[in-house]
């Protein structure tokens, strides 16, 4: 039996699409967890990367802390935080997020000081204050950038909260530990693939908002 | 006006860019800086708007303090163009030049009529309203910069060598453009280049800046270029000021000999009636009164004048609007030595010798006399 | 005595044991990636139509989730070291070639023109010119796909002990020792640095003619998707 075949007899048995280990739910779990890390990642990463990017100041501080979050083996951090937290949400919201907010500052910042400093200079002597030039001049041009630091944050969320099943969470990554552990590998096979579709799906919805909410003048001269 | 009085720029690390400078800018007119790079002549015009702030001595806006006015507004009131436009790359065209209006509140439809109104003053075509900037050339982004900073009806024009980026063809397309609106709109330019010959071209006033920011010299363009204050503004000038300075005598005083021309299809004798010792040569005109060459008079057979085998005439000036300098151009390229002045619509109306042109120079520079500046 | 350093003899290793087997799964699928990738990205760099496909594929590859590809791996290749060091060798090769790529497309055209107009031959040129100067860019991406393996090799506990330093937290678990745990984490993150500082004494040693506190170019707003994807996803 080859892989593809685990994977046909994973979705076709019925007894996989309902009930709590059902697929609906344990996606919809995995979605909820990626999402409130994504939120809180967010909520942290993008104001401070976009004032210390405006103001080009703490950028050293900033790269700093990035080199060494990156050097946190995310996998390691979960099982530290469930050993010593105990099972519940926080023990996995917070290496999710330890992990996630670098990328989102990091990709933030670099955006926002590589934005051309001559619209910048523009629109101060126009007279536009800093919030403004900052939010309507630096933001729209360094969106892209922005977007894609979002994405990989999100990637690597959706990838670790996979991870997060070995210290009892749910989500998609429930098949692939259980099926391990029971020896089931159609289990296994249907869990990772799920979690690459779910993988792909949120580079397209990245790639969807970048086409929707970057400038054609952006986008093209880019 | 704007007064700049006793100005000093002192960075922390002690670099002094603008030294104890006082200069008066008068209204509705192009004040021009000018200067070697690290003059202080980007840092004077940036105090003028706040982007920096003097650490001695005082700027005031028809008696106001600026140093008083929130800064904000200040620079809402002032019109500023950059070097490379800087234009927003994510807005279209209409929307880039409408920023200030929308910044002073108007309703985004006023905006953006008014923004439509000044594509045309600027010499930009209507169908470029909605394009962004990466779409348009080097020369269209600078219109679309100076449309800008246009849009809301500033008194004052802050330019920051806004022409440099482009080639000089496009600069000379721009510099004229800017003269147009300038005599138009009359605002309070004040203008910084590198280019002594822009800034000859523009400028009402120069201010001409050594490096370390001190004020070397303060004049109109053509004083500047007959009686410049030291030898760092003449050699800042060039080696050929005198043939530049006669850009400011009107080549109207210019007498022109009305003789040596003959149309094409002239007869013998009113060919050898304009015959003359003094002009060796004849210019021969078309039908339409426009020059076709110049020719000996023996060479001249009536009804039978061949005008592929005429000498060149060279370049002909406007008489009365062009400048002594275009007239002596004329005449050092024309092979026969005469230069040829025609009318507004190309029509010859006389020709006019070096030497006669040599005697005018000579009048003018002895009256001193300097014209209003009159164009080429 | 649960001390710090000891390792629970289910692991059959000593901790300095752990720490080579983890150097030796983290590292060989690193250089593994950087042979492949180099090759690959001078041909990006050369055809320009094959960037984008290359570079979208490799956006995707990446995504795929650690676990979700050892997994479908162990049909093939077992409970075994390889089943984890693949898909490190995959994910270092996907973040090293934009990587080169970049580093090879941000020497200037003036700076390639005058080595042909000295009688620079391509290959020559290659080697001589163009890779010297992406040398920063490429040790910017080895020191990515460094750190994150380093970091991924512990999710190897996952199928059968084959974690390394990721094995400890497995047995943190199983005896209730968060001790394990700290030392597992711990010593991979000093592991990551202290590659990584090396990697940065490497790029120091290569490039003297670098102006020292300069970062490796990125190329301002101007396609800023592989360089962001080469600089910002690191470890999962």
């Amino acid at each position: 039996m080859n892989v593809l075949n685990f994977v046909n007899a994973f979705f076709g048995d019925s007894a996989h699409w309902h009930g709590y280990d059902g697929i609906p739910h344990r996606l919809l779990e995995h979605v909820q967890y990626s999402l409130t890390a994504l939120g809180i990642a967010a909520a942290i990463g993008l104001p401070v990367g976009l004032v210390t990017g405006h103001t080009g100041r703490g950028g050293n501080a900033l790269a700093l802390v990035a080199t060494a979050a990156r050097a946190l083996p995310s996998f390691g951090l979960l099982v530290l935080m469930f050993v010593l937290l105990g099972l519940g949400l926080l023990p996995v919201m917070i290496p999710l997020v330890v992990l996630a907010v670098p990328p989102i500052l990091v990709t933030t910042y670099e955006a926002v000081r590589s934005v051309d400093p001559s619209p910048v200079d523009a629109a101060r002597g126009m007279g536009m204050t800093e919030p403004r030039i900052l939010l309507r001049v630096e933001v729209p041009v360094a969106l892209p950038l922005i977007l894609s630091g979002l994405r990989s944050a999100a990637i690597q969320i959706v990838s670790t909260a996979t991870i997060a099943a070995y210290v009892s969470l749910g989500g998609l990554g429930r098949y692939i530990v259980d099926g391990l552990y029971q020896r089931d590998y159609e289990k296994v096979v249907g869990g990772a693939t799920l979690v690459a579709v779910l993988a792909l799906v949120t580079l397209t919805v990245f790639w969807a908002v970048t086409r929707v909410a970057v400038s054609p003048g952006v986008r093209r001269s880019a | 006006m704007i007064r700049i009085d006793s100005v000093t720029k002192r960075y922390p690390d002690g670099t002094v860019a603008v030294d104890r400078l006082s200069l008066e800018i008068p209204d509705r007119s192009i004040t021009v800086l000018v200067g070697p790079s690290g003059c202080g002549k980007t840092t004077t015009l940036r105090m003028i708007n706040r982007m920096v702030e003097p650490s001695e001595g005082t700027i005031t806006i028809d008696g106001a303090d600026i140093s008083r006015q929130p800064v904000n507004s200040l620079r809402r009131s002032m019109g500023y163009v950059i070097q490379n436009a800087g234009l927003f790359q994510h807005r279209t065209i209409v929307d880039n030049i409408a920023t200030v209006p929308r910044l002073l509140g108007w309703s985004k439809d006023r905006a953006r009529a008014r923004a439509r109104e000044l594509m045309e003053r600027v010499g930009l075509d209507a169908s470029l309203a909605k394009r962004y900037p990466y779409q348009l050339s080097g020369g269209q982004q600078q219109r679309v910069g100076v449309a800008r900073a246009l849009a809301a009806d500033p008194p004052v024009l802050l330019m920051d060598e806004p022409f440099s980026a482009v080639d000089p063809i496009v600069r000379k397309g721009l510099q004229e453009e800017l003269l147009r609106i300038q005599d138009e709109l009359g605002k309070t330019i004040v203008f910084v280049t590198h280019d002594i010959d822009e800034a000859i071209r523009l400028g009402t006033m120069v201010a001409v800046l050594r490096t370390g920011g001190r004020l070397a010299q303060y004049a109109p363009p053509a004083e500047l270029l007959s009686s410049p204050a030291d030898s760092f503004v003449e050699d800042f000038l060039g080696t050929d000021r005198g043939i530049r300075r006669l850009s400011f005598f009107t080549s109207e005083t210019l007498e022109l000999k009305k003789t040596p021309i003959v149309a094409v299809d002239s007869t013998a004798e009113q060919i050898a009636s304009r015959t003359d010792p003094d002009t060796p040569y004849l210019l021969v005109t078309g039908l339409d009164g426009r020059p076709l060459g110049w020719s000996e008079p023996e060479d001249l057979v009536a009804g039978e004048i061949e005008t592929e085998r005429l000498l060149p005439y060279g370049r002909p000036f406007v008489h009365g609007k062009d400048s002594l300098r275009a007239a002596l151009d004329a005449a050092v390229l024309s092979p026969t030595g005469w230069a040829v002045a025609v009318d507004g619509d190309g029509q010859v109306i006389g020709a006019v010798s070096q030497q006669t042109i040599g005697e005018a120079i000579r009048s003018a520079h002895a009256e001193g006399r300097d014209d209003a500046k009159v164009a080429g | 005595m649960t001390g710090f350093f000891d390792i629970p003899s289910d692991l059959q290793h000593s901790w300095l044991g752990l720490i080579g087997l983890h150097l030796r799964e983290a590292l060989l699928p690193v250089l593994a990636g950087l042979v492949a990738a180099l090759p690959i990205a001078q041909l990006c760099a050369r055809f320009r139509w094959l960037y984008p496909p290359v570079l979208g594929v490799t956006t995707v590859l990446y995504a795929v989730p650690s676990l979700a590809f050892f997994v479908v791996l162990i049909d093939y290749t077992g409970q075994t070291e390889l089943t984890v060091m693949i898909p490190l060798a995959v994910y270092s090769l996907v973040v090293l070639v934009p990587a080169i790529v970049d580093g090879v497309r941000s020497v200037s055209q003036e700076t390639l023109a005058a080595a042909t107009a000295m009688g620079f031959g391509p290959l020559r040129r290659y080697l001589q010119v163009q890779l010297p100067i992406a040398v920063p860019a490429i040790l910017a991406g080895l020191r990515v796909a460094t750190v994150s393996s380093i970091s991924l090799v512990s999710v190897g506990a996952l199928i059968g002990n084959q974690g390394a330093l990721g094995n400890l937290l497995a047995d943190a678990m199983f005896y209730h020792r968060p001790v394990l745990a700290v030392n597992s984490v711990v010593t991979t993150a000093v592991l990551a640095i202290l590659v990584d500082a090396l990697l940065v004494l490497v790029r120091l040693v290569l490039t003297p003619w670098m102006p020292p506190g300069a970062r490796p170019k990125r190329k301002a707003a101007a396609r800023p998707e592989p360089a962001a994807v080469a600089g910002e996803e690191a470890a999962r």
